[in-house]
Order: C-alpha cells, then structure tokens, then sequence
C-alpha cells in the first residue's frame, strides 16, 4: 500500500485559516489502512480543527466525507456538489489523490493534510516499512523476494557493501541489510549458487529516472 | 453556563469499562461514598472500545474534563482493552496539546470493581484539577462569542 502520515497540526492549522468552509475529504482505501486519512482521521482531525478555531473565536465550517478512492476520476466526480459549497478541499489522501481533485477541481484551493511516505507492508500492527520502489523493473524473482531497490540503502544490485555488519546495515542499526536477507533467504531455498550471478548494469529508465511514467492499456480503453 | 472562575462547576465526562470503573462508581454509590455530580458516566462494555473520536467529541461538544476508567493491568476483561485505552489516550493528548486545549483535560485511571472507594477519589481530584484548569476553552470561546 502507499503509507502516509499526518501533516503536524500547525501546517494544517495554516491551510485552513483564511477560509471559513471547507472540506475534508478522506480516501477508503492505502491511507485508511494506514491509519492516516480515512474515514476515522477525517472525524478526528475535524474535530481538531473545528475546536482550535473555535478556541480562537472564529467558526470553521468543515463538510467531511470519504472517498472509495481519490485516485479515480469516477469518485471525485462525487464531490462536486460538495466541491461547489466550500472555499477550499483539504486531502486526506495520498499525493495521488490531491492531484486528482486538483485536476478536476481547477477553481479550488486543495491542501494535503498528509506527508506520503512510501509503499510498503505492514510489519506489525502500527509498523509499516517501505518494501517497493516502483522501479519499472522487477528483480524479486531473482533475489529471493526481497527487493535490493527499496531495502538496500545504496540500492546495490549485487551486494553485500563493506558497510554490513551483523547482518545490519551502517546507516542505523535499526536498519536490516537487505543483501544479508536475501544471502539468508537463498541459503533456506538451497539457491546459493544463483547468488554468485552478477547482475549487469541496470536500465533505470523504467524508474523515476526516465520521467514521469505512465501505462496505457488500449485493451481497457472505452 | 459559567462566566466565570468562581461559580465554574466543570463538566466531566467518565468512560468507565462495565466491568471495572462503572462496577465501582455502583460499589461507591452502595458504601454511601459522595462523588462529584460534575462527573457525568458514559458505560462502555470495554475501555478499549472507547475510541480517539469519543475524546475529542465530549470536548468539542462543551466538556471541560474527559477520563477513561478501565481495569487494572492484567485484569482486562477482553485481555488488553485498557492497554489499548491508555495509548489511544495517549495519542489525543498530543492532539490536544498541538491545537492548544491542553493534554491535562483528559487522562486514563485503572481501577477493579471493587474500588468503589478509588473510583469516588479519582473522580473528586480529576474534578478538583479541571476545575483549577478553568473552563474548556473551546467552551469558553462559544460562550463569549454568543454573549
């Protein structure tokens, strides 16, 4: 899923001060999972907001909603009506979803309420870690499952570095070697071998490096 | 309404777990032990059903002090309802510190249903410090506002 965060109060305090309606729209889908700006968030941080400006004597109207997705157009034709009766949107959703109001909505203020992080897996309850870059070019199939791109910090594609000691990785002892997990991880599938395979220069225009990126399926077009 | 610090009498609201706090603010009423009438109870079949929402809700709808009341540690009915109260407490009270109303209007107590006697005390001191705080001032600002 795309993980995100809120933005601090003070940020979000700032983007709704010199309106006096707006609205807050959630999206159903990575953020809520995430506990950052689904329907729950969007409850709380009205509220939030609604008692600060209360606090400073002035009354801001917030209409709450949230979206199945914010990320498709179909859904954010919904908010049209609501769209029309504010001075300003404030997104719960990921960057995703703040573009796409703002692109459809051009008249309208859109503010994030959330930082988007990265796409990852939840760990543990509360704990989410970044597991995929979206490189354009997957390697999993030959690393074991374990992605060198978004686990290795020097995203090194034939590892270990000088920098791994006890299996973590110099940046922080919090952080796992992702060469050392894949080393692991051959070693339990009996593929010790397929790790003396060197992996050529890699292509990194299939990742951000070749610009914006885009998928066009003719097949789905209406 | 209150005007001012003199004649303020607090508006608490108590989320107490059916089979702790509520058990003992029965225990406290049965041993004819006096408790504030500010501290208004809302039963919850579990602290840990009480959620961020509820907090911020009683405060945003004019109470001046929010607890939750759940069992003591290892007694949760449900296991871990209470732990799961505390941190969810804990995380308003960032909030609340971060748009100003102050963390100290809400806190989190544990107590058995058989402490009528600690239910009536955390409810007369938890009264006693909203009191001092002063009105909830997203409260306040509402009341000035209308005159």
């Amino acid at each position: 899923m795309i993980t995100a965060e809120r933005k601090p109060m003070e940020e979000i305090v700032e983007c709704a001060r010199n309106f006096s309606r707006v609205l807050l729209v959630g999206c159903n889908e990575c953020v809520t999972v995430c506990a950052a700006g689904g329907r729950k968030e969007v409850g709380l941080l009205a509220s939030a907001l609604r008692m600060h400006f209360m606090k400073e004597g002035k009354n801001l109207e917030i209409i709450e909603t949230t979206l199945e997705r914010q990320c498709d157009p179909e859904y954010i034709d919904e908010l049209a009506d609501s769209v029309g009766q504010v001075d300003a949107v404030l997104s719960m959703a990921c960057g995703c979803g703040v573009q796409e109001i703002a692109r459809r909505y051009k008249d309208k203020h859109v503010f994030p309420m959330v930082n988007t992080k990265f796409m990852g897996a939840s760990e543990r309850q509360g704990v989410w870690a970044e597991r995929c870059q979206g490189c354009g070019d997957c390697v999993l199939g030959i690393t074991g499952g374990i992605c060198p791109i978004a686990r290795c910090s020097k995203r090194i594609l034939n590892g270990p570095c000088g920098g791994s000691t006890g299996g973590k990785c110099e940046i922080s002892p919090d952080v796992d070697c992702a060469w050392q997990l894949i080393w692991d991880r051959m070693k339990s599938l009996g593929q010790e071998d397929r790790y003396e395979e060197v992996m050529g220069a890699r292509d990194w225009r299939t990742s951000r490096d070749g610009g914006p990126r885009r998928i066009i399926r003719e097949d789905m077009a209406l | 309404m209150e005007k001012s610090n003199n004649t303020f009498e607090p508006v608490v609201v108590a989320f107490c777990c059916h089979y702790c706090a509520y058990t003992a603010a029965d225990m406290a009423g049965s041993q004819r032990i006096a408790y504030p009438a500010n501290v208004k109870i809302v039963r919850v079949p579990c602290s840990g059903k009480v959620d961020a929402i509820h907090l911020m809700k009683a405060l945003e709808k004019g109470a001046d002090g929010v607890y939750v009341a759940g069992c003591l540690e290892g007694d949760c009915h449900f296991n871990t309802g209470n732990i799961a109260a505390s941190r969810k407490v804990t995380k308003v009270k960032i909030l609340l510190d971060e748009i100003g109303i102050g963390s100290e209007r809400i806190e989190m107590f544990l107590m058995s249903a058989g402490m009528g006697r600690r239910f009536a005390e955390v409810a007369t001191e938890f009264t006693e410090k909203i009191r001092n705080l002063g009105p909830n001032p997203v409260k306040a600002a509402a009341d000035k506002a209308v005159g």
